[in-house]
């Protein structure tokens, strides 16, 4: 990553311009020609900079009111196994191993349900519940109530 | 949302192309015009439906760290704690939550040195024990919530 590539981060990660052409439109901002920006953007993807493009809805807006964190107590050396199961479940966003802050804090693997009923997020937890069986000695599911800040993340042009 | 918007939400949440016209591209898929494809982008994004169009970044990836961490919020305090929590630029989302554990936030720092530093900056503005939570291993990312 060099310094261009810095400065293309640094125009879209607020978001793409609504233009007919975006990447001409970020690329006259920065000085450099469309080809190179998109050639550059290309390789950000292939090479995992960029994870994708594309729109992240407010999952509220779009009737899931029940977004669970389920946080989970397993064994550690069961953890990797589990963890890519339960990350396989096509209603869980995010799943990972998280350190533990005994006594406080006894959960390991965490996973982002999100559902459009109650019922529907008690199924998804007894789902993930079921697949753990014996290797989980506890869980909670914390619901958000509220999004207090939501912006991505920033870096600053350097 | 009509049932445009949706299919346009769908959509846009796989991916979009990198081309010179990729609205053009994406519209013609979508069976609608280029302007209105961009109207409608930008009628999801002011009434945030959709919270984000646009690149996502990897943050690891670009040398950069990421960290989930939990507050434990007397609720009386909750608000004014919010806002300072808020006010910090590395702050990428933050959820309110129904636990003990009550309010939830990622920290995005552009290297792994300045996470910590930034956790005793708002615990002292805070007055609060950080609970940070750097992911061990990632086992999933994704989804694509059906609009």
């Amino acid at each position: 990553m060099d310094n261009i590539d810095r400065a293309i981060i640094a125009s879209s990660q607020a978001g793409l311009p609504l233009t007919p052409e975006p990447y001409q439109t970020l690329a006259l901002q920065i000085g450099i020609s469309a080809d190179d920006l998109m050639l550059r953007l290309s390789r950000m993807q292939e090479s995992g900079i960029i994870r994708r493009i594309g729109a992240v809805p407010n999952h509220y807006k779009l009737g899931y009111q029940h977004n669970g964190m389920s946080v989970w107590d397993i064994d550690d050396d069961t953890i990797d196994q589990l963890g890519k199961l339960i990350g396989a479940l096509d209603f869980v966003s995010h799943c990972y191993h998280r350190p533990r802050h005994l006594p406080d804090w006894r959960y390991n693997l965490f996973a982002m349900i999100h559902a459009k009923t109650a019922d529907s997020a008690t199924q998804q937890v007894q789902q993930i519940a079921r697949l753990l069986g014996e290797h989980c000695h506890a869980h909670e599911v914390l619901y958000s109530t509220r999004i207090l800040k939501k912006t991505g993340l920033r870096i600053k042009r350097k | 949302m009509d049932p445009i918007d949706r299919s346009i939400i769908n959509t846009l949440q796989q991916g979009f192309p990198i081309c010179t016209a990729p609205y053009k591209q994406v519209a013609e898929g979508l069976g609608i015009e280029e302007q209105e494809l961009l109207a409608r982008i930008k009628a999801l994004l002011d009434s945030g439906i959709l919270s984000r169009f646009g690149p996502m970044y990897h943050a690891e990836q670009m040398g950069g760290a990421l960290t989930l961490a939990a507050l434990k919020v007397p609720e009386t305090e909750f608000e004014h704690i919010a806002q300072i929590v808020n006010a910090f630029p590395e702050v990428a989302h933050n959820y309110a939550r129904d636990h003990t554990l009550n309010m939830w936030f990622v920290l995005a720092t552009e290297t792994p040195e300045q996470i910590m530093p930034l956790i005793s900056k708002i615990e002292a503005q805070t007055g609060l024990t950080v609970y940070n939570m750097p992911k061990i291993k990632e086992y999933f990312v994704g989804l694509k919530l059906q609009a």
